[in-house]
């Protein structure tokens, strides 16, 4: 019994490291492929490899929250957008090998300045759910429409105003003269 | 259910943060070798992701509900960021033909 329990834990664990690899893999993909439909395509596998994430981690709000907002609202945005400009590989702005080098080692010195700060502070203790239920849809309204209520109705503000200025911003100007 | 909630144990919390900080490297990435505005959208969309994802680790781990509210509200920015700048991308579109944003150079002075 004991040991069917490790078994599956080990399972679970390594689908863990399964998923990263995949969310990682992915995400390579979203900014080396040349063509920038196949770029929002790789994005929306990658938003759901963390929509699983999300689902191992017992947030089921925030999976289905991503799942809508991230894969779907989101992602509609970018390849309508990508469509109705018309862009494909050939349009496709490039730089130049050098800078693109450049590029990539001055993330890496970045990756390596944060795993440098983690292996500083050493924490390594496994992750234990010391409260499972708190990712639930009935515990997490219960905190945001109690503790952030002002937060939560300030950011219906944000909302309004993110579409009244992309309506403004995209609305043809009338011609002048 | 309680195999769901039984599945993470055992993750150490540094892994999780080693995940995000690749991820957020690689939107690092993204932004500086990528001319097109638009992969750079997508990249800052990796970057707001791979916060996410440590935000809800960490809220997991310590047992408060807070991160996970705080989650939804980056969320809820990245929505409203996407929308504002796409149209900002169209617009740029509709007076250079394109989205590069070496075009853009001019703003520099």
């Amino acid at each position: 019994m004991l040991a069917q329990a490790s078994k599956g834990k080990t399972i679970e664990m390594n689908l863990f490291y399964l998923v990263a690899f995949l969310s990682v893999f992915f995400s390579l993909l979203v900014i080396f492929s040349k063509n920038p439909v196949y770029s929002v395509l790789y994005l929306i596998v990658t938003f759901f490899t963390f929509t699983v994430h999300y689902i191992l981690l017992n947030a089921q709000f925030l999976a289905i929250v991503n799942f809508i907002v991230y894969m779907g609202a989101i992602m509609v945005l970018f390849l309508f957008v990508l469509m109705l400009l018309n862009l494909n590989k050939d349009t496709e702005p490039m730089k130049s090998g050098l800078l693109k080098i450049a590029g990539v080692i001055a993330g890496l010195c970045l990756l390596v300045t944060l795993i440098g700060s983690v292996k500083a502070i050493n924490l390594s203790q496994p992750l234990v759910l010391k409260n499972p239920g708190i990712g639930l849809v009935k515990s997490l309204g219960k905190v945001l429409f109690k503790e952030f209520l002002l937060p939560f109705e300030v950011s219906s503000i944000l909302l309004f105003s993110a579409m009244v200025g992309a309506v403004l911003l995209a609305k043809k100007e009338p011609k002048k003269i | 259910m309680e195999s769901v909630t039984q599945t993470i144990q055992g993750v150490p919390l540094n892994h999780y943060i080693l995940f995000s900080a690749i991820i957020f490297a690689i939107g690092v990435m993204g932004v500086l070798i990528r001319r097109n505005a638009i992969v750079i959208f997508m990249s800052v969309e990796l970057m707001l992701n791979a916060v996410n994802l440590l935000f809800t680790a960490f809220s997991a781990h310590k047992g408060d509900a807070s991160g996970q509210v705080f989650v939804f509200f980056v969320m809820a920015l990245a929505a409203a960021e996407v929308a504002v700048g796409l149209a900002i991308i169209v617009m740029i579109y509709r007076n250079t033909n394109s989205t590069d944003i070496n075009v853009l150079n001019r703003l520099k002075w």
